[in-house]
């Protein structure tokens, strides 16, 4: 396999990963689970940012989106009920 | 529940991680980053804190009314930063036309105006994320 | 019935958003329209004008630092909202 085809292969099984992602935050009925799966979800995208080239905005994702909303989320559910 | 692995752990990581939120705070202008990761991770290491010391720990080494203070002080540092250059003789929130020192471009203090924005930026979003953190912390529990 | 109507909609929808993808130009193609005067100027300009190297942060807290302002002013606003509902709401019960 030649160098032009890996990233591609790469990017994506990361984008099959991300839709996969979605659906199950939204199939999901346990919502610390979906808080998590919530949290991959924007892993995910912020290593697709990188790969194109923004680090900037990766670095921003993996913080708010992948920390500081899981945070929130779990302290949430901490405070209501966990099913929905 | 006395959890032991969590607090020694925290108690080593937490420099490290306020290091690192510092140095994206104060490398915005040379390196990816900024004011609103860079504050986010300052913000998360308070709330790991508060997480496994408990919260009223947390509130003794950053109290409730100082996170509020930096939530506004954040907001009008950056404000009051924009009439500076009118008062210079320029637009708001200018940068090179308010003859603030540039510097050598690649150095740590150089660029003026958008050294001291982004440290505004940080405290603000720092301290969002602990005001944010303690109020839904402090809170009843709800059914 | 009304599956049958939703599912034409759906799909309706969806043969919007593909049509509207198909047409776009190329991903990273050199002649995309949004490769013009304006981030050619950004990126060969930003250090002479702002002293950052980088030109990420010269266009959020520089050229567009008024944007910026505005955002301080919407997390500002959304945290105040946000906590005055959960101080209501305990003084309540």
């Amino acid at each position: 396999m030649n160098s032009a085809v890996l990233p591609l292969v790469f990017q994506y099984t990361l984008l099959v990963f991300l839709i996969l992602c979605a659906l199950a935050v939204a199939k999901t009925r346990d919502l610390l689970g979906a808080a998590i799966i919530w949290a991959a979800f924007s892993l995910i995208v912020s290593v697709l940012w990188l790969l194109l080239e923004a680090p900037d905005v990766s670095i921003t994702e993996a913080a708010i989106g992948a920390g500081l909303t899981t945070l929130l989320f779990i302290v949430t559910v901490s405070k209501t009920r966990r099913a929905e | 529940m006395e959890a032991i692995v969590l607090r020694i752990i925290s108690r080593m990581l937490i420099p490290f991680i306020q290091l690192f939120g510092l140095y994206v705070i104060m490398n915005g202008h040379l390196s990816p980053g900024g004011g609103f990761p860079g504050g986010v991770i300052v913000g998360s290491s308070m709330v790991l804190f508060a997480l496994a010391f408990g919260l009223a720990e947390g509130q003794k080494k950053v109290p409730h009314g100082i996170s509020l203070i930096m939530e506004g002080g954040g907001a009008l540092w950056y404000g009051a930063l924009g009439l500076v250059s009118i008062l210079a003789g320029a637009n708001y929130l200018t940068n090179k036309g308010a003859n603030f020192p540039l510097g050598e471009p690649g150095t740590l203090f150089s660029s003026g105006l958008v050294f001291l924005l982004t440290l505004g930026i940080g405290i603000k979003v720092a301290s969002t994320v602990v005001t944010l953190y303690y109020n839904l912390a402090e809170g009843k529990a709800h059914d | 019935m009304r599956n049958i109507l939703t599912i034409i909609a759906l799909v309706f929808i969806a043969y919007i958003l593909v049509f509207t993808v198909s047409e776009m130009p190329p991903f990273g193609a050199h002649d995309n329209p949004t490769n013009n005067v304006v981030s050619e100027r950004y990126i060969s300009e930003a250090t002479a004008d702002t002293g950052t190297m980088n030109a990420v942060s010269s266009i959020i807290v520089d050229y567009r630092a008024f944007d910026t302002l505005g955002e301080l002013t919407v997390l500002f606003t959304a945290v105040a909202a946000a906590l005055s509902c959960i101080a209501a709401h305990s003084q309540k019960a």
